[in-house]
């Protein structure tokens, strides 16, 4: 940090550059997510919107940073804690709103709430409860990208505990094998739900164990998004040129319980809090801040304009219609309106 | 012409093969070994090894890697060895591609087919000789169909990958050498729909896969005994055609249910309990239902076959609801 950019920076004139443009959008987009989950907190809390609502408050520069490293043509699979990916992957917040109160508009017509984000026209797909249920499924619409030489990808969310289910290893060892255009993101935040990585692995170095299937695996400081971008541009790169599945080990951390429903017994208070000095936010914004590329203002208004539109969402999504009970039996077929017996 | 049921299942694949570059057929041995029963034999050869792909013995990841691959707007045919084994991709069958188009708002289709192999008699003990069918027809989402006869071996593929969703089939393991003459240009009914394999007036006997030969020599043995039985072939295990087995027991006003499952939540129950509701009335005995006994299927030929339905269990069972106890 020089004199010269705090002075800068404090006279309200933060730098225009490109560079400095990208980050600005790489922290709009983190406020946004953080925005959202602590409004989905208060909205459970006064039971607007019910179900299991998992929340990832402090992985923000995962979901953000990865996926401002792929394409729009490229596929996203993520799991039951997917509200920072589909937001990062452009769902409509309003779309993701909708679909916390399972109304009409929301993003799965109401079938699917907190857990089962989709959106066909961003190719994500879903939203995935089954821990590790999603890794085949990314293997296989990567096996489509290869088969059908589209040069696109897939990006696979998980998390740790994905890790330990065999889905991941039958589906790293197949990934490797056909060389599959897949980027394997797991996302370490060190509990699976409540068990520490140290109590349900015996080897918790998991880029290492990763690196094992023969694919191009390393870790990375989930907590700092520019680190992940650059890793996941590295590893997306890695990946178009032909060089087969890669796996980014993001350590990173959930300030909040595992679900809404979790006491959050099993963490040590001042974990937490070690943790929460390195919250993703504030790790963007302060070396921007050094840099010269914002200033409190700045960041006020940017963090206003997330505010904003989560409000927009939220009274959206109250106005909009309820999905009817008539069309209880839609979607479970493609060519009825109700599904045969 | 002569086939048998293993060859007209072949040449149903290399049709799909052939008629569509989208369509891959992917397994545990499918490739050099010539898929685990002998269907899929030289298919490697014709088509190369991407689209009739070796896997290694990883269920859950092919069966979802199947799943994927459809959803990008592939067509793949999935081959499990047994159902004993696709349990090892339940999870994949019943939380993703039966449940991703519902989940989604219907955004999704998984236009996949899944075939197995199902059933007993063949000595080959508890893990690879049980009917799970009826499982995977409690699930809404897929189809699930069971061809018994060689034009069903040649022409359900084709339905079920016209088809826009999942659909499992199940091969019994005792049809594979079933030969006999295939009429080339003869139409299947559609695959939603029962047939009635045999026509007759005093008992409707109805079932599906592995057991409609057994039913039928049930049915000569009944014959020879001056009774008269229609056979009803399913076809179709979910959605189930009640139009034609009620049409049937219309008919015939008495119902025997043959089905290789165990007794107790069967899919023979499910009909049992169709035929009660919808045709009581034309009812003139309780339906009656022949199942496989409560008991992981033997090794032993003896118990073996006392385990599974019988032709002479099954022409007993209907010789008593037309109340002729031979």
């Amino acid at each position: 940090m020089t004199t010269t950019r705090r002075t800068k920076a404090q006279r309200g004139r933060p730098s225009q550059s490109a560079a400095a443009k990208h980050r600005r959008d790489l922290l709009a987009g983190m406020l946004l997510i953080r925005r959202f989950e602590e409004r989905c907190v208060e909205l459970y809390s006064a039971s607007t919107i019910r179900g299991f609502v998992h929340l990832c408050i402090g992985e923000e520069a995962v979901a953000t940073g990865v996926t401002t490293a792929l394409e729009p043509a490229d596929a996203v699979v993520s799991t039951y804690r997917e509200h920072g990916h589909a937001l990062a992957r452009g769902v409509p917040v309003e779309a993701v709103m909708a679909e916390m109160y399972g109304k009409a508009t929301g993003c799965s017509g109401g079938r699917g709430g907190s857990m089962h984000l989709f959106d066909a026209g961003r190719r994500f797909y879903g939203g995935n409860a089954i821990v590790a249920g999603g890794i085949p499924l990314a293997a296989g619409l990567a096996l489509a990208e290869k088969m059908r030489g589209t040069g696109g990808l897939v990006c696979c969310f998980f998390g740790d505990g994905a890790f330990a289910e065999g889905e991941f290893h039958e589906s790293a060892n197949l990934a490797a094998l056909w060389s599959l255009p897949l980027l394997l993101a797991c996302e370490n935040n060190l509990y699976a739900m409540g068990t520490p990585l140290a109590v349900e692995h015996a080897q918790t170095d998991l880029a290492m164990r990763a690196a094992s299937y023969g694919m191009p695996a390393w870790a990375v400081d989930g907590m700092d998004v520019t680190a992940v971008e650059a890793a996941a541009r590295r590893a997306v790169d890695g990946i178009r040129a032909g060089h087969g599945p890669h796996f980014l080990e993001l350590r990173t951390y959930r300030f909040r319980a595992h679900s809404m429903y979790d006491p959050d017994r099993y963490r040590d208070k001042t974990e937490i809090e070690r943790w929460r000095t390195r919250d993703p936010i504030s790790v963007l914004a302060e070396r921007m801040k050094a840099d010269g590329e914002l200033n409190d203002t700045v960041q006020d208004e940017l963090d206003q304009r997330a505010r904003r539109e989560v409000d927009r969402a939220q009274q959206a999504a109250e106005a909009a219609p309820a999905e009817s009970a008539a069309t209880l039996l839609r979607h479970v077929h493609t060519d009825s309106e109700e599904a045969p017996a | 012409m002569k086939t048998t049921y293993r060859e007209a299942l072949r040449e149903a694949l290399r049709e799909a093969l052939t008629a569509d570059e989208r369509v891959f057929l992917m397994g545990e041995d499918v490739g050099r070994y010539g898929g685990a029963f002998g269907v899929s034999l030289g298919l490697v050869e014709e088509f190369g090894p991407e689209r009739v792909r070796d896997t290694p013995l990883s269920e859950s990841a092919f069966t979802g890697i199947g799943i994927g691959s459809a959803l990008a707007g592939l067509r793949p045919v999935v081959e499990i060895m047994t159902v004993n084994f696709s349990l090892l991709a339940l999870d994949q069958i019943l939380n993703n591609a039966a449940t991703l188009r519902h989940m989604s708002g219907g955004q999704f289709s998984v236009p996949l087919v899944i075939r197995m192999t199902t059933g007993a008699g063949r000595q080959l003990a508890a893990q690879h000789s049980h009917s799970l069918e009826g499982w995977y027809a409690h699930i809404p989402g897929i189809r699930v169909l069971a061809p018994a006869t060689l034009a069903d071996a040649r022409r359900m593929l084709g339905g079920a990958l016209a088809d826009p969703d999942p659909v499992v089939i199940f091969e019994h393991g005792s049809l594979y050498n079933l030969s006999g003459e295939l009429d080339e240009d003869g139409a299947a009914p559609g695959i939603g729909a029962a047939a009635v394999r045999r026509p007759g007036h005093d008992v409707t006997l109805v079932t599906y896969g592995g057991s409609l030969p057994k039913t039928l020599a049930a049915a000569d043995v009944l014959a020879a005994d001056g009774i008269s039985a229609e056979v009803v072939d399913l076809r179709s295990l979910r959605p189930l055609d009640d139009a034609t087995v009620m049409a049937s027991v219309a008919r015939t006003h008495r119902a025997v249910i043959v089905d290789e499952g165990w007794r107790t939540g069967s899919l023979a129950a499910e009909v049992s309990a169709r035929i009660t509701e919808q045709a009581f009335y034309d009812l003139d005995a309780s339906v009656r239902r022949v199942c496989s006994a409560e008991v992981p299927i033997p090794y032993a030929r003896a118990l073996e076959e006392a385990a599974l339905p019988q032709p002479a269990s099954i022409a007993a069972a209907a010789g008593e609801v037309v109340g002729r106890h031979g």
